[in-house]
């Protein structure tokens, strides 16, 4: 139930966001969701790709500094009220959400919430729990 | 233990009065052998007999070290070459090297000082020292060799170079003692995992590195990876070469400086005023039995303290603090002064963080600003800004508390900040001059 999420530093300048970009383009890697969190002086960039490992190795060997992390996607009912039942169910836990992102997957047909739990473990179970359908990555990418 | 007891450890009111009739002879004899101090001297109206107290030695002017250039290669000397039977000189990275001359007593000096040196450093007859400062022009070589000989260890003179034979014959002759800079030593350590084997399995038992500043942190990496007691020594080819000053292995905490020999001040590299004791500045060195090429208020442009409080070795003589930078690379930051290494001791203490680095000085309004440059690597890099922000809220706390002045971090992306294998380039000042 856990997806591959890959973070980059990128520091507030012209052209990284693109580096990015052309070096996974070039190396036929499918973005399917991006966030991106900025400070002052850099951001980070959180990508779901089609190919976590070779997107990986191409930042590195492009001279970024790149981590591999796992989160959750959540399938999200698209209407109104949808986000806030599942985030009732993470209210009533201990659970931590260190930050979310959304997006509309074309095959999933719903909205998809990507979170990063600081306790993914026990989140997981919760969530499972309380009925909430959470997508793995061959869902995800409509493999 | 101690090798020259009478005075390595004299009344420290015996060694002043010894310090202040020598320094009364040396700048008599500087006065009247060596013009370029007979012109210093009168230019700045002191008569060599007026200097008859150790306080008169502030009325003296310094000697730069544009001034041996200035006088290369023998202006400088007091004694005519027929005296001279050893010439050592300088790397001499910008222009001329300096260029220095020993009578036959200096040698024997120095070799006395060496020998001490060596004792304080836990060295003994029976050691085998693996000798691999460089013999030559350099005065480490050499300098350490007759001091081993003179305690009556077996010295090998290595030299430096060839790191693979070197490993062989440190292991194969059982050496004990290890004399290199401390970053070599590391290097041989590297080496011999590559190797194959593990150099804390050979004799060595204790280094004595130096000629190049090293930090307490490199210290204790020394000392696991290597697997020896590592022991600082100071030393200037000017001032004589290494056996200036050293580290005892009892306190391994400051190096003594021979003061039968050196009379050490520390001044505020700007104004040139004499600082009080204890306070950090720059080392200014008197020599008071040389010889060849005597010299008076040499500015080193090292940059430490002299601590005065008694050392649990039992010897008098005061220690200098391990060198913390070079009074060149100083900068005044909201007017105060900051050297690059302090701020590099700060990142290398923190897990993670590259010794890579840079500081933007610039001016705003009449603030001065200080930006510290830290690259981010896999080690340090998280997906949570946080964490991020939390690296330099940390960096920036722990410079605020080292020097007192607020910076502000910026993370860079890795590889981003110049790598040179010489001197690198650590500042750059935006301010209006």
């Amino acid at each position: 139930m856990k997806v591959k999420q890959i973070s980059i530093f990128i520091e507030n300048k012209s052209g990284r966001l693109a580096e990015v970009t052309r070096l996974l383009g070039e190396k036929g890697v499918n973005i399917q969701a991006l966030s991106l969190a900025d400070t002052s002086d850099f951001g980070i960039l959180r990508l779901l790709v089609d190919n976590t490992d070779v997107a990986l190795e191409t930042l590195k060997e492009g001279g970024f500094t790149v981590n591999k992390t796992e989160v959750v996607a959540v399938e999200v009912p698209d209407q109104p009220g949808g986000l806030c039942e599942i985030l009732q169910v993470l209210d009533k836990t201990e659970v931590n959400v260190e930050y979310m992102y959304a997006f509309v997957a074309r095959n999933v047909g719903n909205a998809v919430i990507i979170f990063r739990f600081d306790e993914i473990d026990s989140a997981i179970e919760t969530l499972q729990k309380e009925g909430v359908n959470l997508l793995t990555r061959e869902q995800l990418y409509g493999l | 233990m101690i090798w020259d007891d009478e005075f390595e450890t004299m009344p420290r009111e015996t060694l002043q009065s010894l310090q202040a009739k020598r320094l009364q002879q040396v700048a008599e004899r500087v006065y009247a052998l060596v013009p370029f101090y007979k012109q210093q001297f009168d230019k700045a109206g002191v008569k060599p007999e007026k200097i008859k107290s150790l306080d008169d030695l502030q009325r003296l002017p310094f000697t730069l070290k544009q001034d041996m250039r200035d006088n290369y290669p023998y202006g400088l000397f007091a004694r005519p070459l027929d005296q001279i039977v050893r010439i050592h000189a300088s790397s001499g990275t910008t222009g001329k090297p300096t260029v220095v001359g020993y009578t036959r007593r200096d040698i024997e000096n120095w070799t006395e000082l060496m020998a001490r040196s060596f004792v304080a450093a836990g060295a003994n007859r029976g050691d085998i020292l693996h000798n691999a400062y460089g013999y030559g022009l350099f005065t480490g070589g050499l300098g350490a060799h007759y001091g081993a000989e003179r305690i009556g260890a077996s010295v090998i003179p290595m030299s430096g170079g060839n790191t693979k034979k070197q490993l062989m014959i440190m292991r194969d002759f059982g050496s004990t003692l290890l004399t290199c800079t401390p970053s070599y030593s590391l290097y041989l350590a590297e080496a011999a995992a590559e190797e194959g084997f593990d150099i804390r399995s050979f004799k060595l038992r204790i280094g004595i590195l130096g000629a190049e500043p090293w930090s307490e942190k490199m210290r204790n990496e020394i000392e696991a990876k290597v697997g020896i007691k590592a022991v600082d020594i100071y030393g200037l080819s000017e001032i004589l070469g290494p056996g200036v000053g050293i580290e005892c292995i009892e306190a391994q905490s400051g190096l003594h400086i021979w003061e039968d020999h050196f009379i050490p001040e520390i001044i505020d590299p700007i104004t040139g005023d004499l600082l009080p004791e204890g306070e950090q500045g720059e080392l200014v060195i008197t020599t008071i039995t040389k010889e060849g090429i005597p010299l008076i208020r040499y500015r080193t442009r090292d940059i430490t303290r002299i601590i005065a409080e008694p050392c649990i070795c039992g010897r008098t003589h005061r220690r200098l603090e391990r060198m913390c930078g070079r009074s060149d690379d100083m900068l005044i930051i909201r007017g105060v002064n900051v050297y690059p290494s302090q701020i590099e001791s700060v990142l290398m203490n923190i897990d993670g963080v590259e010794p890579h680095y840079m500081l933007i000085v610039d001016r705003e309004g009449t603030l001065d600003t200080l930006e510290v440059q830290v690259e981010v690597n896999e080690q340090t890099f998280s997906d949570e800004i946080k964490i991020l922000q939390g690296l330099s809220r940390r960096i920036e706390k722990e410079i605020k508390d080292l020097l007192g002045i607020s910076c502000r971090t910026r993370l860079v992306e890795p590889k981003t900040i110049a790598r040179s294998e010489g001197k690198a380039q650590r500042v750059i000042d935006n301010r209006p001059k």
